[in-house]
């Protein structure tokens, strides 16, 4: 059956240089662990290039990447594997595209534990089957140890924009509404609760998941929506400061509009952290014109991945195109961008 | 988040608001310092300005540990780092903080030096047990509040015996510092100050006490103030009545976590580790007598700077800066030619720019909006 | 400053060491420099040490005391201006 004398070993086994090398060990690992789990026609044809036809009536079409080297690998509510299907399904939804198909390039470090790769292609597999966009071709190197942190992946999405949709920063025109799909800061927190140093036990989960059947229903409903971003790195305030400095408006939020759970302010008032600034895998930031807005809203709502959507502020006249947010507390501030490299402070 | 939750209420924070509005007279002014970077933060993340009656001006002290570490000291940490090939452990807040020749302990890491941010100094000691063919080095800073952990861990280092770990103690004083800003009042830079926002959990370890005779020296009020909000608008309250009354007090509107004498255990404990600095010099206000703490000699071998004959070297801070005169409440962040432009908190030059809770970074990140308003003339 | 928070021991697992909750998260801490520390107190929690206790009966003073500071002028003070 096997052409294999003996099976890869996924209980004890390691990565080492020959599953990189081109040789039969590394043709044997795409085998029995990437072609198994991945399980479609295109990758089985085992071509360099996954080749595929457009949809008929197609549109534009709309291209995405995204590396993933995220630590720990494995963190409540998902792994490094479900998060490079995500992340880049999501890039392709926020161009307002149907994905269709993703590619995914592995770079392993010699040494690491065979029964972790094998969990996380699995869970790619699953996130994917999920998702509706199949994995249809990859490559996998391994280097040296200390070389890499364990695995890297790099995923690239290729999807379809249908005609009459146009997104862009560019569009937003003051007035227009900013919504929001849901609580803030899940994926950040449930990330560095299992940091070395910074241990500490909550429920919290990473929201990740795949956005692009919310995308649909949204444009679907709301085709007027000027723009949407995803706001992973950098949080809430990165894609709010994107907007403003490419659209040329001002953004006023209210803070106390922005869904964030009880656990999450806690864990950043225990570290030091602005929740704006605290990255996010499963959020979306929807611009409208203020018309369609509370159309919009209800359609956000109506989805199981946006049922705490809400309106939380709105595009302003303001050349200085800053983000400012009427405080919780009456007043006023600016909402920057993360400076530096996200770390707890002491003071 | 019982206890914080309760102190961050807007509409109560209205209602003091407009008791500060309706006590303030005419013909005085109420120029308040509030000393610590926390209030600082707080003031600019809750917009509390917003609030305050135009009589009543907030100047930001020089209260943030990060802020007022000077070049030198953090040159001499990343000499431990390259030179002594020392596992460097931080808290990140200094990370980013500039030293000499474009460097930072950042910079310094990614060149190769083995710098690593730890959340509590008990993961510096634990990693100096993890490490035993490794010296490690705990860059210790912070005020009274962050100086009782280094304490505990240097003596639960020398009860352990671990013969890799020592401390480079960049600790620094409260009282001392609040005593040379208002020294510094015949200073042309220097602004006169009507009273003073006291420390928050400083003074949760050394009491209200060591406020006594300041007050009463230097004729000035002192509310020592927790670090919400609300507490920041009570205080102000309690400091507008002070001055309207010509009463120079220490008043506690902490008690909740501060009482008179502090607590006696974590101050016991750093007076057997720690002893009085002659001098040290603090960024942007120069050196200050007596104002920092170093490890006695009973403790000499946990401590790096004797271990790997460390010398201060004064660095000057850079010219086009207005840190100092920013420090001492003469001069707005808005008034510095490089605010915004040459520094920024990507970018720091300044003393005020380093840390979230220096005036000039509170002012960029939370404030700039109002900043500009004011100088666009817009309502 | 001094980032610190205060929050409530759930449980003592040894000497000096204390089990905190805020809010759904659960850290330990070490309370060496703090005397008598029991389960149900709060403490100030600072670079995983906590630094003193929290006196709950002095904080309900300070509440009522807001709430009267505000008292005679509630509602006098105009909001903030509109954002835009």
């Amino acid at each position: 059956m096997s052409r294999y004398a003996r099976p890869v070993d996924f209980k004890h086994g390691k990565v080492d240089l020959t599953h990189g090398s081109g040789g039969r060990a590394m043709a044997q690992l795409i085998d029995e662990l990437f072609v198994r789990h991945f399980d479609n026609p295109i990758l089985d044809s085992m071509n360099d290039g996954a080749c595929f036809a457009l949809p008929a009536g197609a549109g534009r079409m709309v291209m995405a990447t995204d590396g993933h080297v995220v630590s720990p690998l494995f963190f409540p509510g998902g792994d490094i594997g479900c998060l490079s299907v995500h992340g880049t399904v999501n890039d392709v939804a926020m161009a307002g595209g149907r994905p269709l198909y993703l590619s995914a390039g592995f770079i392993l470090e010699e040494g690491f534990p065979l029964a972790d790769l094998k969990r996380i292609v699995v869970s790619m597999a699953d996130a994917a089957r999920e998702a509706g966009v199949p994995i249809v071709t990859g490559d996998t190197k391994v280097v040296e140890q200390g070389k890499v942190d364990g695995v890297f992946i790099t995923t690239t999405g290729v999807g379809v924009v249908p005609d009459g949709i146009e997104l862009g920063p560019d569009r937003i025109r003051p007035g227009d509404c900013i919504l929001l799909s849901g609580c803030i800061g899940d994926h950040g927190v449930a990330i560095l609760s299992k940091r070395e140093n910074l241990s500490f036990e909550t429920e919290i989960q990473s929201d990740t998941a795949a956005l692009h059947t919310l995308t649909a229903a949204m444009l679907d409903a709301v085709p007027s929506i000027r723009a949407l971003r995803d706001p992973t790195r950098g949080g809430l305030s990165a894609v709010l400061n994107e907007f403003a400095g490419q659209s040329g408006c001002g953004i006023a939020i209210r803070e106390k509009d922005i869904p964030i759970r009880g656990e999450v302010a806690a864990a950043c008032e225990l570290l030091g952290l602005d929740p704006l600034h605290v990255a996010n895998e499963g959020k979306l930031v929807a611009v409208c014109p203020p018309e369609d807005a509370e159309r919009l809203l209800a359609v956000m709502r109506a989805h199981p991945l946006a049922a705490g959507a809400a309106i939380i502020g709105t595009a302003i006249v303001d050349p200085q195109h800053f983000v400012q947010m009427e405080t919780v507390f009456g007043g006023r501030r600016m909402v920057d961008w993360l400076t530096g490299e996200q770390l707890p402070r002491i003071c | 988040m019982k206890y914080i939750d309760e102190f961050r209420d807007g509409e109560l924070a209205r209602g003091i608001a407009a008791t500060i509005a309706a006590e303030v007279q005419p013909a005085r002014r109420y120029r308040l310092m509030e000393f610590c970077g926390g209030h600082t933060h707080a003031i600019s993340r809750y917009g509390l300005l917003d609030l305050l009656p135009p009589a009543v001006r907030m100047i930001h002290g020089p209260g943030c540990p990060v802020c007022v570490l000077p070049i030198g000291r953090i040159d001499s940490a990343i000499e431990l780092a390259r030179e002594h090939g020392v596992i460097l452990c931080t808290y990140a807040d200094t990370l980013r903080v500039p030293a000499s020749g474009g460097l930072s302990l950042t910079r310094a890491k990614a060149q190769g030096a083995d710098i690593r941010m730890v959340y509590s100094c008990d993961d510096a000691l634990r990693i100096a047990q993890e490490n035993p063919a490794r010296e490690v080095v705990f860059f210790a800073i912070g005020f009274e509040t962050t100086t009782p952990p280094t304490a505990a861990i240097i003596r639960q280092a020398a009860a352990l015996d671990v013969p890799n770990f020592s401390v480079f103690c960049n600790h620094v004083l409260t009282p001392a510092a609040m005593v040379h800003i208002m020294e510094s009042e015949g200073d042309p830079d220097a602004v006169a100050l009507d009273g003073f926002v006291g420390p928050a959990h400083v003074s949760t370890v050394i009491g209200s006490q060591p406020y006594e005779a300041f007050a009463a020296h230097y004729h000035r009020p002192v509310v020592i103030s927790g670090f919400e909000p609300l507490d920041v608008m009570q205080s102000i309250l309690m400091l507008v009545r002070q001055i309207n009354a010509g009463r120079a007090e220490v008043e506690n509107q902490f008690t909740r976590a501060v009482s008179r004498e502090g607590n006696r255990k974590a101050q016991a404990l750093v007076a057997e580790i720690f002893e009085l600095r002659e001098a040290f010099d603090w960024r942007g206000l120069g050196e200050v007598p007596r104002s920092a703490l170093q490890i006695r000699p009973a403790f000499a071998r946990f401590d790096a700077e004797r271990r790997y004959g460390i010398g201060y070297r004064q660095v000057a801070d850079p010219k086009a800066c207005e840190c100092a005169a920013i420090l001492r409440g003469h001069k707005h962040p808005a008034d510095c030619k490089v605010f915004g432009t040459v520094c920024t908190p990507d970018h720091p030059i300044g003393a005020c720019m380093v840390s979230s809770e220096g005036a000039c970074a509170a002012y960029y990140t939370y404030g700039r909006f109002n900043v500009v308003v004011k100088e666009a003339g817009v309502a | 400053m001094c980032l610190a928070i205060p929050a409530r021991v759930v449980e003592l697992p040894g000497a000096d060491r204390a089990i905190i909750e805020l809010s759904g998260v659960r850290k330990e801490v070490s309370v060496a420099l703090v005397d008598d520390v029991v389960v149900g107190d709060y403490v100030i929690v600072h670079v995983g040490y906590a630094i003193g206790k929290l006196d709950q009966d002095e904080a309900a003073t300070t509440l009522s005391l807001f709430a009267e500071m505000a008292a005679t002028h509630d509602g006098d003070l105009p909001l903030t201006p509109p954002l835009a």
